[in-house]
């Protein structure tokens, strides 16, 4: 028996889901010989309340969307939350610097009674969350690896050692000697460092490693003539614990 | 007496959120809605403070399948705010750039999002063992794209690389002269997509509209140019909240925008009826072959000026890689001036005219950011669809006007969490 995957989406901009189809022809019917996918509303009509495994992309910005996982959670044997935004928040989190009626009313203007929104929040601050697959968005081979180890039975290996080390693998010159900010020293890799590989700086989108060594990141701004008000206006994009550095 | 009900909860194969309620007795429709019940995510207030080398990061966001589409859009606007004019090197590959997001974007549509209809399964997944050619097919144009993106800006999604002012990492020219080879051998999978096509039964529904397109003198306009529309004829970017005329409705988190009449329509049929003459041969070949002529008025007619676009995309991008092996890469200087003012930025987006306008402060930080999506201009053209069409097909089954009515949305390509946003 094939075990039933379902994807849910949330808050976000449903990149997490679409990555998740750029596959090779090998790749997509070895994995539709391994699972059976049977809620997809972005590709698929029919959908199915029984299954084994969920994927939760987005965050979690509305009332209504608590009861809506807590019944995802209630059935699926296996949560996964999948990219930034489930995982630790993401971009959605921006908003919650200022108050939601101002935050409604700058988009909104006079219509804004209209509608409701809660500050964002990531999947496992509403519910239990069993596996992480991390980035904005997050790499399909990540994805692949998380549901073979997972069809094995075994826990998925997610690294949680600094993106700097697979930066330094990647032979990337560092972001600092460009006098610029980078996040790096601090965020869980696995991405391979792909935006300091691509010409800029981490973001942190895959949240901080399990320890980070704050005292080391802020004696690297100090080096640097950095401060830590710009680190953290760059944490700020993915919200990833602007407190820890305070 | 006969009484219909539609209800569609949450639309599937469309990018996001959106229902379809139709309620009629005896003939006569009581409730007609295409509602977008999307979670609004705030960008306009989420940009505010920024500082100008975050905000196409965090605009880019808005959308995962046209992420380039708003990362230009937004480093545009944060150009013409500064005051930045870009080198012919960078247009070059910012064109291919856009070209990339655009096949994928036209080809998921196309084979995994409508497609199934038409060989009445529910997904693609069923026709990975009934049409493996057509999968492997869908799978190999979408990788192409992809890889070609991965070039010139790190990835597709949330694209990397291209910032304002220019690129922050060039490609290796020989990648661009590999990708080459691919891009010849997409016109051939294109072509059996044609053929694909050419054997669906594609609905006759008529209903003429306003059509708004950027348009540009040089070229079919993607990246350039000014508003063009088939009613008011050219209109200066500056002046787009007067197109726009953005409007909240109770039942949708997106707002409607309107024009010269109800509503008006944005995407590839637009830009087809308004640009077709500047498509270069083969995309003006297959145009013929499909039936399609401008002026069309027929919204399920979108998908096949998609495979149109589709084939420009291809071309266009061959022509442009041929320019920049010719011309070389060199690395250039790119010193970004700050300095406080406006800026409007606009493309064409897969699914229509997309705008961008940013005010900054005199420290490149972000003061006010308005963004008008496609899809969210498209919103009202869909209600409006859909109240001509049901009168026309009101007694057919309930399950074939359900049927009709979600290939009529689909047919739009809406981009549901991007046009809240």
């Amino acid at each position: 028996m094939k075990p039933k995957v379902a994807f849910f989406d949330f808050t976000s901009c449903e990149g997490c889901q679409l990555d998740a189809l750029n596959l090779t022809g090998e790749e997509l019917t070895d994995l539709l010989n391994a699972v059976d996918v049977v809620n997809f509303r972005e590709v698929k009509t029919q959908r199915e309340d029984n299954y084994d495994v969920a994927f939760i992309e987005g965050s979690i910005t509305r009332e209504s969307e608590i009861p809506r996982l807590q019944k995802i959670r209630n059935q699926a044997k296996v949560l996964i939350a999948l990219g930034a935004c489930a995982c630790i928040g993401g971009v959605n989190c921006l908003k919650n610097h200022l108050p939601m009626e101002e935050v409604k009313q700058i988009v909104y203007g006079k219509d804004a009674k209209y509608y409701d929104t809660i500050p964002a929040r990531p999947v496992n601050a509403v519910v239990p969350v069993d596996y992480y697959v991390r980035g904005c968005p997050p790499l399909p081979a990540e994805l692949l690896k998380v549901i073979k180890a997972l069809l094995l039975g075994k826990k998925p290996e997610i690294p949680n050692h600094p993106v700097c080390v697979e930066c330094k693998m990647a032979g990337n010159i560092c972001v600092f000697e460009r006098g610029t900010t980078c996040l790096g020293p601090v965020t869980r890799a696995g991405c391979g460092a792909i935006c300091v590989t691509s010409g800029r700086h981490c973001w942190g989108c895959r949240g901080l490693v399990d320890e980070p060594n704050i005292d080391s990141e802020k004696d690297i701004l100090k080096k640097y003539g950095l401060t830590v008000e710009q680190v953290v206006e760059k944490f700020k994009i993915y919200d990833t614990y602007v407190e820890v550095l305070r | 007496m006969r009484q219909l009900s539609v209800n569609v909860h949450q639309l599937t194969r469309i990018e996001g959120h959106g229902n379809i309620v139709l309620n009629a007795k005896d003939g006569e429709i009581k409730e007609l809605r295409w509602e977008v019940t999307e979670s609004p995510r705030f960008f306009e207030a989420m940009l505010r403070g920024r500082y100008y080398e975050d905000v196409s990061h965090i605009a880019s966001r808005i959308c995962g399948i046209c992420s380039i589409a708003h990362t230009t859009a937004s480093i545009q606007a944060t150009e013409a705010a500064f005051g930045i004019q870009l080198s012919e090197q960078t247009l070059l590959l910012r064109k291919l750039l856009y070209n990339a997001e655009l096949l994928e974007s036209h080809v998921l549509h196309i084979l995994f999002l409508v497609a199934p209809d038409f060989f009445g399964v529910d997904s693609v997944f069923p026709l990975v063992e009934t049409h493996r050619d057509i999968v492997l097919m869908a799978l190999r144009l979408k990788k192409l794209a992809y890889n070609l993106a991965e070039l010139l800006a790190g990835r597709k999604t949330h694209p990397l690389s291209c910032v304002v002012g220019g690129f922050a990492k060039l490609p290796e020219l020989g990648e661009l002269k590999a990708v080459r080879e691919r891009l010849e051998d997409a016109l051939v999978d294109l072509k059996a997509v044609v053929k694909l096509f050419k054997t669906l039964n594609i609905p006759s529904f008529e209903r003429e509209t306003e059509y708004i397109a950027l348009k540009d003198p040089k070229e079919y306009a993607f990246i350039s140019g000014q508003i063009a529309s088939t009613d008011a004829g050219i209109i200066p970017l500056s002046d787009y909240l007067k197109v726009t005329n953005e409007f909240c409705v109770p039942h949708s988190t997106a707002k409607y925008t309107r024009h010269k009449r109800d509503s008006y329509m944005v995407g590839a049929l637009s830009r087809f009826n308004l640009n077709h003459d500047q498509l270069l041969p083969s995309a003006k070949r297959v145009a013929k072959e499909l039936g399609l002529t401008a002026p069309c008025h027929n919204p399920f007619m979108i998908t096949a000026a998609q495979l149109v676009e589709s084939f420009y995309a291809v071309e266009d991008s061959i022509s442009l890689i041929d320019r920049i092996l010719s011309k070389g890469l060199k690395e250039e200087e790119n010193r970004v001036g700050v300095r406080s003012g406006r800026g409007v930025g606009a493309v064409e987006a897969p699914r229509g005219i997309l705008f961008h306008d940013y005010t900054y402060d005199e420290n490149g930080l972000l003061t006010k950011a308005n963004c008008v999506i496609p899809t969210n201009q498209n919103h009202n053209n869909i209600q409006k669809d859909m109240e001509a069409l049901v009168p026309l097909i009101l007694n057919q089954s309930e399950d074939k006007i359900r049927h009709t009515l979600e290939m009529l949305v689909r047919a739009y390509d809406p981009c549901v969490s991007c046009s809240t946003h």
